[in-house]
């Protein structure tokens, strides 16, 4: 396994990087030098090969340091995950899709054998083995949603459909940007978003339910997020924030390039067969700035958004008092050439 | 609408109304300190088999309010009066889970009292639609620690000092109705120690 995954730390001492390859196939959120709201969702169907795109669940390098950091914020605080008693059903609709992608997409590293409902598992990056019957919880350490996503990169919540909107009914939340599902939980779609800043005005919010309320099964779709995190940590929790919020006053011209990493959300959505549940992954890729500036296009780019972004939006997002360092850190790589558009990298 | 005026707020913040009588089998009525107004007013609307099938708990309000006398002269068929919403909570659990379908739920009050016996009602597998609400008196809140998951109760100030932990928070306008608490947050996580004056928000 050991040329396949980093061994690395996303807390204390923070060995988090990524490789040239990695850099290259990062998901850069921004197809233009400005950036507003917007729904931004196309649909989840596989891209290029190399690319995040290119499998239903990337597993890149990162996994299996990822899945260590998981498992230590769920033995500090196990509300990271719950879910509602009528969610289980939806927790087995997600393990099923899981497996077969991950066995389907990584067959090196993962099998799954199927005899009627007696499934056998095998998880190699994590040493996993594991024969259980499926939709019997009682042949699994852990519920069906908790067993699956403690072996899956990024966030999940499962959405329950009914009164005309959504209820964010369970989840697996150990990767957010400061939002909390033990607060979160059993709210709906409206709910739930609702301190994020103008976009209801927009009629952002209103528009994204009614097109996932007729989401259909086997046709997921994607869209970014993003925002600002001091130091490659994971669990920006709003329960930890007295731990990790000082980090945000002690960035210093010199450290802004190692410590500020963009932090890109790749969210996609899926119907679920049995419970008509929505699953939402939500996987969090972190970059350094440093590592953005090896690429041209991005650094130029990166340099606009930031520097003309509202401050409404930076407050929110939580980088309103770095902002002037961030952006005179960037401006160094400006030199005012167009850029090409979308987000790709330049080859 | 109900009578109590509001600041503007976000989506996640129940919305008020006032209460009307519903046609049903059995009524339950549920109100802490100035609320007892808000009963009165929905018996002197409702007509006269209406009392015969009502139950109330009534709690003074944290602030003082006392209406104790003026409610149980309403008449209902049963009343009680709790001397706090945590010593009702068991009283309330079980009449809620015995409830019939079609049992219409009146509540008035304070946000807090109203947030927990919806939580209450909705998990015992109630319908929102069978659940009234008006607001009356005190807008003190009830706010849970997104850091220990304590929550104050009648909260006035903002920020203010977890009752069980006691990290300075500011007042956070999100609101959970599964906890019936609006959430607070560190003030000074960013900077320990530089704490704004405490402002009263909350009446």
């Amino acid at each position: 396994m050991s040329l396949d995954f980093n061994v690395e730390t996303f807390r204390n001492d923070f060995t988090f990087k990524n490789s040239d390859k990695a850099i290259k196939r990062f998901p850069f959120p921004f197809p233009e030098d400005s950036y507003m709201y917007s729904v931004n969702m196309e649909p989840h169907v596989p891209g290029p090969k190399g690319s995040v795109f290119e499998h239903t669940f990337d597993v890149d390098e990162h996994y299996v340091a990822e899945m260590r950091d998981r498992a230590q914020v769920l033995a500090e605080d196990p509300l990271r995950c719950q879910s509602l008693p009528h969610m289980t059903l939806a927790g087995w609709d997600l393990l099923e899709l899981i497996m077969e992608s991950k066995a389907r997409d990584y067959p090196q590293w993962f099998t799954l054998t199927k005899d009627g409902n007696q499934w056998h598992w095998i998880n190699k990056p994590l040493g996993i083995d594991q024969k259980f019957t499926f939709m019997d919880e009682s042949t699994l350490p852990y519920g069906p949603m908790e067993y699956i996503t403690r072996q899956t990169q990024g966030d999940f919540t499962l959405q329950d459909q009914r009164d005309e909107t959504l209820w964010v009914d369970a989840g697996m939340v150990t990767t957010q940007a400061d939002w909390s599902l033990d607060f979160n939980i059993g709210m709906n779609f409206h709910q739930w978003h609702a301190p994020v800043p103008v976009a209801h005005e927009l009629g952002v919010f209103d528009r994204a339910l009614k097109f996932l309320m007729n989401l259909q099964l086997g046709a997921p779709v994607r869209r970014f997020n993003w925002t600002m995190t001091v130091d490659p940590l994971l669990d920006t929790s709003p329960e930890n924030y007295p731990v990790w919020g000082p980090s945000r006053a002690s960035l210093t011209p010199e450290t802004v390039g190692n410590r500020m990493h963009l932090r890109v959300e790749l969210q996609t959505l899926f119907r679920l067969p049995r419970s008509n549940a929505i699953v939402f992954p939500i996987r969090c890729y972190l970059i350094k700035f440093e590592e953005i500036a090896t690429q041209p296009k991005w650094a130029r780019r990166l340099h606009r958004v930031i520097r003309d972004i509202p401050d409404e939006l930076a407050t929110y997002k939580g980088f309103l008092r770095n902002k002037p360092m961030m952006v005179d850190y960037l401006a160094q790589f400006d030199d005012g050439a167009p850029t090409s558009p979308g987000w790709w990298a330049d080859r | 609408m109900t009578k109590t005026q509001f600041e503007p707020s976000i989506r996640s913040r129940p919305v008020y109304g006032e209460l009307a009588p519903r046609p049903a089998l059995a009524h339950l009525l549920v109100a802490d300190g100035e609320g007892g107004e808000a009963l009165a007013d929905l018996v002197a609307k409702a007509d006269a088999g209406f009392l015969a099938n009502a139950r109330i708990v009534y709690v003074p309000g944290a602030n003082g309010t006392d209406l104790t006398d003026k409610v149980r002269a309403l008449g209902a068929a049963q009343f009680h009066r709790s001397p706090s919403y945590t010593a009702a909570a068991p009283r309330l659990k079980k009449v809620l889970a015995d409830a019939h379908m079609g049992t219409q739920i009146y509540l008035a009050g304070t946000e807090g009292l109203i947030g927990q016996v919806v939580a209450e009602a909705l998990a015992a597998g109630l319908p929102l639609s069978g659940i009234q609400t008006e607001h009356r008196g005190s807008t003190v809140r009830r706010v849970q620690c997104v850091h220990c998951k304590g929550i104050t109760e009648n909260v006035r100030t903002d920020p203010f000092q977890c009752s069980h932990c006691g990290l300075h928070l500011f007042v956070r306008d999100h609101y959970s109705v599964r906890l019936a608490a609006f959430q607070g947050v560190c003030i000074d996580a960013e900077d320990p120690g530089v704490v704004p004056q405490a402002v009263e928000r909350f009446k």
